[in-house]
């Protein structure tokens, strides 16, 4: 339509159609609803103006009358809102076998890395068709990913990772805004998704990179010793983390977690925090010795070692729980 | 004050604006209708202020480029805006000024219950403004009026404390408000003011009040705990040491998001004394629209996290927040069906309140509605922090709460001053209002679909010609807002005296003089009749017979 005057968002993602039908909707009923009020105050209030002589006749109020208008509604929200969940729902739960890009956001830029390892600031290139995992998480205030023509935003915290999920259909180049109020140059925090066909975005993928974050990941978990407690076999001080990744864990305190991004994450940086069944609480802290693109690795690596592609050799952190990394002490 | 029209006043009697005279009878007065005109003229300097800033925030978004003023000017402007306009005039200003005048009127009492606790809470406030103003004065904070953590405790280093401070002392000022008021309602109702015979007016400041006592301290310990993390370093919000930032926007919301309805809610009670007056009516479903209002006040509590759908809450609270936030939609819903349906054979005039009225209805429905997509999870990811809530919520708190409380400043004016407000302009400006408002906010609903995320002083090109339209309905809109100080203001001086009950209104504060005297009633008036008795008053012979004077 016109450039600078556009009345409805570009529609590049499969959530975009399913948003934009209950958007749709939500304008008819509430087009009606508002249609029907003024409607009525426009009429009563010519058709009942003062007149001469004329009084007003007194109605008490009608019980059944109140139960109409207020059961009608309720039912209709509650349409409303069985739609809005099921589109939320399907919005808010990645695909399996999405391709994995861990975002990490700070005031005011974007750093996005493939789990092939090539980095991107500010844009990320994701071929159409495919389903893409974001795993999100901030070095100082909450920022948030918002990509209106996916019909897309989820904040990004810092201390913890936020999860999203598209799938782009229509090559384009599309922003990227941050959401979330955070500081001085908010709204210079903009950058762009570039949505490009399967080979074009082959070939861009082909361009330098210093290999797999997964592998990246490796490299710090053997130079931060993890590997001398994590062992492969059944020896180690801590337990051995392959094919742990997206597993159920038992808790010392019996609670039972899923050993997810979050999990993992936390039990890096607050070890004490969910300690696993029958190991002891003996691993040390690496919060502040750890950045967190060197985090997004290691979550990675130990992934790595829960899929059957990934010949791994060591395993990785002690898991423990997903939501809210609760940071640890120190500072 | 001269001898005007002989008919109506022949010589001006003794009233609570002219039996003391000095600045000390104003400033140790504990008479609760001078208190009222104290926080008048405090919260109309505070609208300006914060128009001010809404003023300058309209002409940096003309342009796509940030050009007339400063990313970091830009950023403490908009949140002076929200800080001001929301602490320092919303929350105030209908209980503060109208409530404060009328409640004792209304229910046959001579004052408050606690009259010195009246003029304390006005105190707090100005102390409260003051450090508002020395705080935006001396620098000012750029975190948003939202205090999100932990850009507030740990990253800007703008005077969060300070302003946190001043909001922590002007909240007393409301809780104090709204114990005064359940304190009044239930002890100093006159004989026979049942609880059913209660104008709606009370009812909905009565609900009003309990929000008020029961949520404002929440905000005021969550703004203790933020200036803790802050200066103390004690993790409380900010994960670096140890704390969850999403704790505080549980306790930030779980005020503010009730606060809406101690904007709306006393709106609503104006809204229908409006209605019946000028409808010559009962309300329809008085106990219906009664206890909506309390219906309201108690869902209200329950839905705060709708404001954080996206922002790391798990699916299944967001689902039941969903669900509640439509429960207090009903009642909502309830009530502006019953005002329509009083509408229905009425005797309707188009006088400047009613007006007012008819334009919170439209203003309302609209924001109403669009709540509806807010609460939509599905929609509410696409559309939440971009124009499209600060759309919505300028509906509610400016369309909603300011048409109320306009409408009732124009309905009562001439019991509080004594004066007729000129009716031609008083329905110009209400044109000019409603026509400026829609075409400053409705652009932004779709500006907000298209995708401009909020408090951006700089856009993307594709923005501009909805922002254009926004900026130049904001200025008819200013244009709206001047006009009735202008001739509110002509009108204490130049004004026809009004006569004790001007529109022919059932309640108890057209029973006593325009302007009322200091102890409101000679005698303590008996209620024999329901409210909204328009049936008597408008009997074909019976003459209007003051019963209390």
């Amino acid at each position: 339509m016109f450039d600078n005057f556009p009345l409805w968002p570009d529609r590049a993602s499969t959530a975009a159609g399913n948003v934009d039908a209950l958007f749709i909707f939500l304008i008819i009923v509430s087009g009606l609803m508002t249609a029907l009020i003024f409607t009525a105050v426009v009429y009563f209030a010519a058709r009942y103006r003062r007149r001469r002589g004329v009084l007003a006749e007194q109605i008490e109020g009608s019980t059944p009358l109140e139960l109409t208008w207020s059961i009608i509604p309720l039912f209709v929200f509650m349409v409303i809102f069985a739609w809005g969940a099921v589109v939320y729902f399907k919005g808010r739960t990645p695909p399996r076998d999405s391709t994995e890009v861990y975002v990490v956001a700070k005031q005011w830029m974007w750093k996005l890395e493939h789990a092939e390892g090539q980095r991107e600031i500010n844009e990320l290139h994701v071929p159409v068709g495919r389903d893409v995992k974001l795993i999100m998480t901030s070095q100082d205030v909450i920022h948030s990913f918002y990509v209106p023509a996916f019909r897309m935003k989820q904040d990004v915290l810092p201390g913890r990772y936020t999860i999203a999920w598209f799938r782009a259909t229509k090559p384009g180049t599309y922003h990227l805004f941050c959401a979330e109020y955070c500081g001085t140059q908010h709204s210079g925090m903009i950058g762009s998704i570039v949505v490009q066909e399967p080979a074009q975005f082959e070939a861009w993928m082909s361009g330098g990179t210093t290999g797999p974050l997964s592998a990246t990941g490796e490299k710090i978990f053997a130079e931060l010793g993890c590997v001398t407690c994590h062992r492969t076999d059944t020896q180690g001080r801590g337990p051995n983390l392959q094919g742990v990744f997206g597993k159920p864990v038992l808790l010392e305190d019996g609670r039972t977690v899923t050993a997810d991004e979050n999990y993992v994450r936390e039990s890096i940086l607050d070890p004490g925090a969910k300690v696993v069944k029958g190991f002891k609480p003996v691993m040390p802290t690496f919060q502040g010795l750890v950045s967190e693109e060197q985090l997004n690795a290691l979550v990675a690596y130990v992934k790595s070692q829960s899929q059957p592609a990934a010949g791994g050799t060591k395993t990785a952190a002690a898991p423990q729980d997903q939501n809210k990394a609760a940071g640890s002490q120190v500072q | 004050m001269s001898m005007a029209t002989a008919t109506v006043q022949p010589v001006e009697r003794e009233n609570y604006l002219n039996k003391h005279y000095g600045v000390g009878s104003w400033l140790f007065t504990t008479d609760h209708k001078r208190i009222a005109l104290l926080y008048l003229i405090s919260i109309t300097f505070f609208f300006f202020i914060g128009g001010f800033f809404a003023l300058l925030i309209r002409l940096e978004l003309l342009t796509p480029a940030g050009d007339l003023v400063q990313a970091d000017s830009y950023n403490k402007l908009f949140t002076m805006h929200g800080m001001v306009m929301v602490f320092f005039f919303l929350i105030p200003s209908i209980p503060a000024v109208l409530g404060n005048f009328l409640v004792p009127l209304m229910i046959g009492a001579k004052d408050l219950a606690f009259p010195r606790i009246n003029l304390l809470s006005w105190y707090l406030y100005i102390i409260g403004g003051i450090m508002m103003m020395h705080c935006m004065l001396t620098g000012g904070v750029d975190t948003g009026w939202t205090f999100y953590t932990p850009f507030s405790t740990a990253f800007t280093n703008t005077k969060i404390v300070e302003a946190g401070l001043a909001i922590f002392v002007a909240g007393f000022s409301s809780i104090l408000t709204g114990l005064n008021f359940v304190v009044t309602i239930h002890r100093m109702r006159a004989p026979g003011m049942t609880w059913s015979r209660l104008p709606l007016f009370i009812w909905a400041h009565y609900a009003t009040s309990i929000i008020q006592i029961l949520g404002t301290p929440v905000i005021a310990i969550t703004i203790v705990l933020v200036a803790v993390e802050r200066t103390l370093h004690l993790g409380i919000f900010d994960p670096k040491l140890g704390g969850d930032p999403l704790l505080f926007q549980h306790l930030f919301w779980f005020y503010s998001h009730p606060a809406v309805y101690i904007m709306i809610l006393p709106s609503m009670g104006i809204v229908s004394e409006i209605i019946a007056c000028f409808s010559r009516k009962r309300i329809f479903g008085y106990s219906f629209v009664a206890f909506s209002s309390i219906a309201i006040a108690v869902f209200g509590f329950l839905v705060w996290a709708h404001h954080m759908f996206v922002a790391g809450i798990s699916v299944y609270a967001a689902l039941i927040f969903s669900l509640l936030s439509y429960a207090v939609a009903v009642p909502s819903a309830v009530k502006v069906f019953n005002w329509t349906a009083t509408l229905y054979k009425g005797s309707i005039r188009y006088d400047a309140p009613m007006l007012y009225a008819f334009g919170f209805l439209g203003l309302f429905t609209i924001g109403g509605l669009t709540g509806l997509f807010l609460a939509c999870l599905g929609i509410d990811v696409h559309v939440t922090d971009t124009y499209f809530v600060v759309a919505h919520f300028h509906y509610i708190m400016v369309g909603g709460a300011l048409m109320g409380y306009l409408g009732g400043m124009h309905f009562w004016w001439p019991k509080i001053s004594g004066r007729l407000y000129p009716e031609g302009w008083a329905r110009l400006a209400a044109l000019i209002v409603f026509i400026g408002f829609n075409l400053t906010f409705f652009p932004q609903f779709i500006l907000g679909y298209v995708g401009m995320p909020r408090r951006y002083y700089q856009y993307p090109q594709e923005f501009q010609v909805l922002n254009v339209l926004s900026t130049a309905g904001a200025t008819v809109l200013g244009v709206g807002y001047l006009l009735p100080m202008i001739y509110f203001l002509w009108s204490m001086r130049y004004g026809r005296p009004a006569p004790d009950n001007p529109w022919n209104a059932a309640g108890l504060e057209w029973k006593t003089p325009s302007p009322p005297t200091t102890f409101n009633f000679e005698t303590e008036p008996v209620v024999t009749w329901e409210a909204y008795n328009y049936e008597e008053l408008d009997a074909p012979h019976k003459e209007e017979v003051p019963v209390v004077r």
